[in-house]
């Protein structure tokens, strides 16, 4: 039997702000991870992943992040992706700030 | 201090123009990411974990009054308020946009200052001991032969493409400040027979396979010293494993053909390049030394520093930790340092930058140094100013009396920005800075370096603090490994692992334990943590962190 396939959410960073920003299901990018689109299937994700690197005068370093689909949204399976969508511990600022 | 020269602020200027263009192209489109990265990475930026980081070079860790207001400006500007000071005497901005980064550069190019050559594989910004022009025990100021080195190797055709990253330390000194032996050169300059010239080091480095730098050359005379220095960097731009990025760096190169071979190749190369260097290098040499003359230091008595010290018991504290010997009578070397208990180590607010600089323009002779240890230098004050300077640091939080002690830290930025790192540096920081603050113990404690780096390529210097600690990222959980007994001045040494790493939790604790068996094992309180270790060895440290799960295990 394959292995399952780990869903994924498309990120990057804002090509601008710099600011983190996932891809979201009407291909809009967002600041925020649960507006993502779960990519469930690989194909799928190897077919958004295309698109999402096509869009170079928006966003740079573009990558598949594993994700869990949960209740609400998905949520980053290793702690890299979670300080990613929260900015850093040390400062009251980056995402944690608003969320 | 050095000026720009016409020559200077032209090629400053014309690096900045290019730059705006090519930002510019980026953002309309015209160039991909691919062509862009290359011309981010000439001019300092870099993408990180959040945002972009603009590292902005300060040569040799030296900076003019004007220059710090300036850092304090970009800071308050375009970025949110405050900068991170580095381990290479850099600035990092964590928060700057693409957008801005063009007028940032402009900014600092009005006050002398740059991002060229601070990442990249090329000649990095030189460093030097920061209290360069001021420690007691120097023989020569190492700065006009780092800016030497900076003018020779800013965009030096042949080194624009090297196999990696090559970093370049001077000292001038008895003591090593610079931690010249962990670069991939490291200079000590020194008089042999009146000769002034430099112990030429090479292949020293930190990273994921640290070496201590290998004396190549005893004695090169500051006449030969560029041309030696360019065919070293020659032989191994034409050696270097460009196969293998982690095999690229000089250290590998010296460790894989052996230092003999090394030094008969440069010596070759040497013999071939000298001739072309006919002596306007050593004009322009004593046109820089001239810019680096000493101060005009004054001869006024020292009795407001006597009596303060007698009366005040918060700034004598503060006067034995952070002082050292000038070598200019009535004067000394303060050093502010960035790390108050629970901060970030080597950051610094907009505020706190303006203050400092306000301190040096008053009292300090318009100089202030960045320490690769992080924190802030005034290399020269008089000693009866003293009282008054501690008075505004401690009104600003920047009188915290901690130098050398357990919580002046040195910490990389880690998985809070850092793209490359594997586990988090600052909160471990600001977690054991906390700890040993509420047990009042760390002046007992006394001399005691902790650093910290989150990742491999140890920016955190983990592998020659006394107690090391590596972030590193095991199945998916911030794992941190402890390392014992490094040294990072003259007598440079590597930290020995003491075992299993520990969990973000487990770790403060776990140096709680180290700290505490050095205190029940040492001899009296003038033996040193450093010393205690080399006296009494791994063992008592690894029964403190592993009980008897350590002999269980050693006895499977």
């Amino acid at each position: 039997m394959p292995r399952a396939f780990t869903p994924k959410v498309i990120t990057a960073n804002a090509l601008i702000s710099g600011e983190v920003v996932y891809l979201t299901a009407d291909d809009r990018w967002s600041p925020h991870l649960p507006q993502a689109e779960l990519l469930t299937d690989e194909a799928h994700a190897q077919l958004r992943l295309v698109e999402a690197n096509a869009r170079q005068s928006e966003v740079v370093g573009v990558y598949l992040a594993d994700m869990a689909s949960t209740d609400h949204g998905p949520e980053p399976t290793h702690f890299r992706e979670d300080f990613r969508r929260r900015g850093p511990s040390n400062y009251d600022h980056g995402k944690q700030a608003v969320l | 201090m050095y000026s720009y020269t016409d020559f200077d602020a032209a090629f400053v200027a014309e690096r900045n123009r290019q730059f705006r263009a090519q930002v510019a192209r980026r953002i309309d489109g015209s160039l991909t990411e691919d062509e862009f990265k290359p011309f981010r990475l000439m001019n300092g930026v870099y993408l990180q974990l959040h945002a972009y980081m603009l590292r902005v070079a300060i040569p040799y860790g030296t900076l003019r009054a004007e220059q710090m207001e300036m850092l304090a400006h970009l800071a308050e500007t375009w970025d949110k308020g405050y900068g991170h000071f580095t381990t290479r005497q850099n600035i990092q901005y964590n928060w700057p946009t693409l957008g801005d980064i063009p007028e940032m550069l402009d900014a600092l190019a009005s006050v002398e200052m740059h991002a060229i050559q601070t990442s990249g594989n090329t000649i990095r910004n030189v460093t030097a001991d920061h209290f360069a022009g001021a420690a007691a025990d120097e023989i020569a100021d190492p700065r006009p032969v780092a800016e030497l080195i900076r003018q020779w190797s800013t965009d030096h055709p042949e080194f624009q493409a090297l196999p990696r990253k090559f970093k370049v330390a001077v000292t001038g000194a008895q003591a090593d400040r610079a931690v010249i032996r962990a670069h991939d050169i490291g200079l000590r300059l020194h008089e042999q027979n009146g000769d002034l010239g430099a112990e030429v080091i090479v292949g020293g480095g930190l990273g994921r396979t640290p070496m201590i730098g290998k004396t190549i050359a005893d004695h090169v005379s500051l006449d030969d010293l560029p041309a030696y220095l360019e065919a070293v960097v020659s032989v191994w731009n034409l050696l270097g494993r460009r196969d293998n990025k982690y095999k690229a760096r000089i250290k590998i190169t010296v460790h894989e053909h052996g230092i003999d071979e090394i030094r008969a190749r440069v010596e070759d190369r040497f013999a071939l390049i000298r001739p072309t260097f006919t002596g306007a290098h050593m004009d322009l040499y004593e046109e820089i030394r001239a810019q680096f003359a000493p101060p005009g230091f004054r001869n006024a008595p020292t009795d407001a520093f006597d009596t303060a010290y007698a009366a005040d018991p918060v700034f004598r504290a503060w006067a034995d930790t952070n002082l050292s010997a000038h070598k200019a009578p009535g004067y000394a070397i303060a050093q502010i340092s960035l790390k108050a208990h629970g901060a970030t180590p080597g950051d610094a607010s907009a505020e706190q930058m303006r203050v400092m600089a306000r301190i040096a323009r008053a009292y300090g002779h318009d100089e202030l140094r960045i320490s690769h240890e992080q924190n802030v230098v005034l290399p020269h004050v008089h000693k009866s100013d003293l009282p008054e300077i501690h008075a505004i640091l401690k009104a600003h939080g920047l009188a915290t009396a901690n130098i050398g002690l357990i919580s002046d830290i040195i910490a990389c930025p880690g998985m809070d920005y850092c793209a490359l790192a594997t586990a988090r540096s600052i909160p471990i920081a600001q977690q054991i800075a906390t700890r040993f603050d509420e047990l009042k113990l760390e002046h007992d404690v006394g001399d005691l370096k902790i650093k910290i780096s989150g990742c491999i390529n140890a920016c955190g210097h983990h592998h020659v603090g006394h107690i090391g600690i590596l972030g590193l990222d095991r199945a998916g959980v911030e794992n941190y490994q402890v390392t014992l007994g490094g040294d990072h001045t003259e007598t440079l040494a590597l930290g020995d692992r003491t075992g299993p790493g520990f969990s973000a939790e487990e770790i403060v604790p776990a140096i709680e334990r180290i700290v505490t068996a050095y205190l029940n094992h040492r001899e009296n309180a003038e033996e040193s943590f450093l010393q205690a270790y080399r006296r009494l060895g791994m063992e008592p440290f690894k029964q403190a962190l592993y009980g008897d799960a350590a002999k269980r295990s050693q006895a499977a």
